[in-house]
C-alpha cells in the first residue's frame, strides 16, 4: 500500500529543471460572425516543474483563454504549446481527453463536484476515465481524501460538506492522477475567508512536495502565495517576475 | 470507462429523476403493450375462424347460385337467384356421373320464426336431405335425424340446433315437442350436438327440416325445386380438386353452358373460405399493428425529448467529465446506455403489460389472444432499439459539446 499513498515525494525540483510547460508565439482567435477577437497575440511562457506561478490579468486581458488553453480545454489558433514535452496542439478531441485526463488537475472556483456522487467517488472520476481498476481507484481515492484531511469524510454528498471542505474535496480529484500539472483557476473565488486560508495552504504544502501549480486569480494577497507572478494584460504577458 | 461503470451512472441518472423517467417509460411501454395485444388478437381471431371453418371439414365444397364474376348485370350476384335445383344436387349425387364425389346435401334455406307456446324465436330453417348430417359432419344429441321417408312424405318434422332448442323451450330435451312455423305445426325429432359459430353462421342456431317439407309449407313459391346452397363432400381430401371439376363441368353441362366464365353457379372450397378469411384478418391485423406501432414511436419521441432535457440540465456535469478526461465517444456511450435503459424498460413492463392482457382479455370480449414467444422477444427489441435510435441525436449532442462552454452553463 506503501506506494498508493500520496503525497508522493517529494520529487524535489531537480538541478536543471525540466519545463512543465512551453508556450511559444500563442495566438488565440475567436471568431463571431465576421468580427475576429484576438484573446491571446503572442504568449511565450515557460514554466518548469515545481513551480509555483499566478496568473493575474483584469477581465478581458485574455487569463482565461491563457488557462483554457494551458488546461488543454481550448486549442491555440497558433504557435505550439509543449505541456510536459508532449505537443499538444495538432492533436483531436479524444488525445486531448487523454492528456487532461493523464497530466492535468484542475481545480475550479464552482468546485464542480458532481451531487449525486459521494466525496470518493468524485475523487475517482478522473481514474473512472483513466481505465484504473475498481479496486486501486478506491485506495487511491481515499489516500487523496486523507491527503487534503478529508479522511472521514468518504461518503459525505458534496452537499453535506461546506464551501472549504468542498474545495479540498476539489483538490484531493486533481491530485488523484498523479498529474504534472496542477491548475487552479480562481480556487478561493467563492469561500469565505476561513476557507480560503485553508486551501492556500493546502496548495503551500503541495507546492513544498514539489508540485507544479497554476493559479489564476485576480486577488493580489491569493497571487503573493505564489512564488512568480505572471501578469496577463490584452492578450500578452505583460510582467513575469516576484511576486514581492 | 468500462460497461459497468457506464450502466451504473445511467441508473443513477435515471433514478435521480424517478417521476420524469417513469413517465417516458410509460410511453414505451404503453406502445410495446398495444403490439403485443393487437398483433394476438389478431392471431387469436384467425386461428378461431381457420379452426372453425376446418372444422366444417376440407373436404367439402359449397355450390351457390349465380356468380360472383358476373358481367352480364343480368344474373342475380352470388348467393342469390334459382339457378340450383334439387336435380342438379341428385345429378352431383350419381356415382357414375361424379365418382369423386362422396357425398352431396342441398339446403333449401330462409329465415322465419318459430313458435313453441308463448315464446317465439326467429331463425333460420333449413330444408334438407338426410345426407346433410353426413356432409355437414354433424351430429345428433337427442332423439334422431329425419329419415329418407320423412323426406318423401314430406313429413311434419324438425331437428333443432342446440341453442334454438335452449331458446324455445329453455332445455335441449324437447323431442316430442312440437314447433309452429308459418302456422305449420312441425314435430321435434332430434337435436343437434353444439358446434359452435362459424365465420358466416351460427351453427347452433338452425331449425332443419325435410327438403319437400320447406318446399312444400315454408318457403313455397313458384320455384320449389330451387335449392339455395348445395354442399358437396369429396370421396377425400386429395380428391377435392377432382370433384370441384366434375361438379362443375356437370352443372355447366346441365345447365346448357359453354363458356365456365358465363357459369350461373359459384363453387367454393372451405380451403379458400379459410384463406379469404385470414387474409381479411391479417389485413386488420397490419393496420393494427401499425396503429400500434405509431404510438411506440410517440414513445421513441418521448425519450429522445427526455434525454435533450437532461443533456441540457447535466451540460455542467458532461463538462466537468469532459475536463476530467472523459472523450466524446465516452459521454456518446453513457447517454445512449441511458436511453437505452429507459427503452429496455418500457419494453420488459409493455410485455408484462401485454402478457396478463392475453390473460384477461379473452374472457372480456370473448376472443383468443395468442401470444408468441418471438413476438415477445421481438418488442422487447425493437423497444431497446427505440430507445438507443432515438438516444442518438441527444448522446451526439452531449459529446459535442465543447468543455469550456459546458462548464461555464449555468
Amino acid at each position: 500500500m506503501a506506494e498508493l499513498t500520496l503525497p508522493l515525494p517529494a520529487a524535489r525540483p531537480a538541478a536543471t529543471p525540466e519545463p512543465v510547460i512551453e508556450l511559444t508565439g500563442v495566438r488565440k482567435t475567436y471568431r463571431t460572425g465576421t468580427v475576429e477577437f484576438e484573446a491571446l497575440r503572442g504568449v511565450d511562457l515557460r514554466i518548469d516543474a515545481g513551480e509555483y506561478v499566478a496568473v493575474m490579468g483584469p477581465s478581458g486581458s485574455g487569463k482565461s483563454t491563457l488557462m483554457n488553453v494551458l488546461g488543454c480545454l481550448d486549442v491555440a489558433t497558433q504557435g505550439t504549446y509543449r505541456l510536459a514535452g508532449e505537443d499538444v496542439g495538432e492533436l483531436d478531441e479524444t488525445d486531448l481527453a487523454d492528456i487532461r485526463n493523464r497530466r492535468i488537475g484542475f481545480v475550479f472556483q464552482q468546485f464542480h463536484l458532481l451531487p449525486s456522487l459521494s466525496a470518493w467517488r468524485n475523487v475517482e472520476l478522473p481514474l473512472v476515465y483513466g481505465h484504473v481498476p475498481a479496486a486501486e481507484r478506491r485506495a487511491r481515492a481515499v489516500a487523496a481524501m486523507e491527503r487534503v484531511g478529508l479522511g472521514d469524510r468518504l461518503d459525505n454528498r458534496p452537499g453535506e460538506l461546506s464551501g472549504g471542505q468542498q474545495q479540498r474535496v476539489a483538490v484531493a480529484r486533481a491530485l488523484v492522477g498523479e498529474p504534472a500539472l496542477l491548475l487552479a483557476d480562481e480556487p478561493t473565488g467563492n469561500l469565505d475567508s476561513v476557507s480560503t486560508r485553508d486551501v492556500l495552504a493546502l496548495f503551500d504544502e503541495l507546492h513544498a512536495q514539489g508540485r507544479t501549480i497554476v493559479l489564476i486569480t485576480h486577488e493580489e494577497d491569493v497571487a503573493r502565495r505564489a512564488q512568480r507572478v505572471v501578469r496577463v494584460f490584452d492578450g500578452l504577458v505583460r510582467t513575469d517576475g516576484d511576486p514581492r | 470507462m468500462t460497461w459497468t461503470e457506464t450502466l451504473r451512472t445511467g441508473w443513477a441518472a435515471i433514478r435521480t429523476h424517478v417521476m420524469r423517467s417513469t413517465l417516458t417509460v410509460l410511453g414505451i411501454l404503453i406502445g410495446i403493450a398495444a403490439v403485443i395485444l393487437t398483433v394476438g388478437l389478431g392471431l387469436g381471431t384467425q386461428k378461431d375462424v381457420s379452426d372453425q371453418i376446418s372444422a366444417l371439414g376440407s373436404d367439402l365444397l359449397i355450390v351457390r347460385p349465380g356468380s360472383s364474376t358476373d358481367s352480364s348485370g343480368m344474373r342475380g350476384g352470388f348467393g342469390s337467384g334459382t339457378t340450383l335445383t334439387r336435380a342438379d344436387a341428385e345429378a352431383l349425387a350419381s356415382p357414375v356421373n361424379a365418382p369423386d364425389i362422396a357425398g352431396v346435401a342441398a339446403e333449401k334455406s330462409t329465415g322465419a320464426s318459430l313458435e313453441a307456446g308463448e315464446t317465439n324465436w326467429s331463425t333460420q330453417v333449413v330444408g334438407t336431405t338426410p345426407e346433410w348430417l353426413d356432409v355437414r359432419g354433424r351430429t345428433v344429441a337427442q332423439g334422431s335425424f329425419f329419415t329418407a321417408d320423412d323426406e318423401a312424405s314430406g313429413a311434419a318434422v324438425v331437428v333443432l340446433g342446440p341453442e334454438t332448442a335452449e331458446e324455445l323451450f329453455g332445455t335441449t330435451r324437447v323431442v316430442g315437442q312440437t314447433v309452429t312455423v308459418d302456422g305449420t305445426d312441425l314435430q321435434v325429432v332430434g337435436v343437434l350436438a353444439a358446434e359452435g359459430a362459424s365465420g358466416e353462421s351460427d351453427l347452433d342456431d338452425v331449425a332443419v327440416v325435410p327438403m319437400s317439407t320447406a318446399a312444400d309449407t315454408l318457403v313455397g313459391g313458384a320455384d320449389r325445386n330451387a335449392v339455395s346452397t348445395i354442399y358437396v363432400q369429396a370421396a377425400s381430401s386429395d380428391r377435392l380438386s377432382a370433384a370441384y371439376q366434375e361438379a362443375e363441368q356437370l352443372l355447366l353441362n346441365l345447365h346448357g353452358i359453354d363458356d365456365p366464365d358465363a357459369a350461373d353457379f359459384t363453387i367454393n372450397s372451405q380451403d379458400a373460405l379459410v384463406s379469404t378469411a385470414t387474409a381479411v384478418y391479417r389485413t386488420l391485423t397490419v393496420l393494427l399493428t401499425g396503429i400500434a406501432a405509431l404510438s411506440l414511436l410517440v414513445g421513441g419521441i418521448g425519450v429522445m425529448n427526455i434525454m435533450l432535457v437532461s443533456v441540457t440540465e447535466r451540460t455542467r456535469e458532461i463538462g466537468l467529465r469532459k475536463a476530467l478526461g472523459a472523450p466524446p465517444w465516452a459521454i456518446r456511450r453513457q447517454f445512449l446506455v441511458e436511453a437505452g435503459v429507459l427503452g429496455l424498460a418500457g419494453g420488459v413492463l409493455g410485455a408484462v403489460l401485454g402478457i396478463v392482457g392475453a390473460r384477461v382479455l379473452p374472457g372480456l370480449l370473448d376472443t383468443t389472444v395468442v401470444v408468441s414467444g418471438a413476438a415477445v422477444a421481438g418488442s422487447v427489441l425493437v423497444a431497446l432499439v427505440i430507445g438507443l435510435v432515438f438516444g442518438v441525436y441527444p448522446a451526439t449532442r452531449a459529446a459535442r459539446l465543447a468543455p469550456i462552454d459546458a462548464l461555464r452553463a449555468e
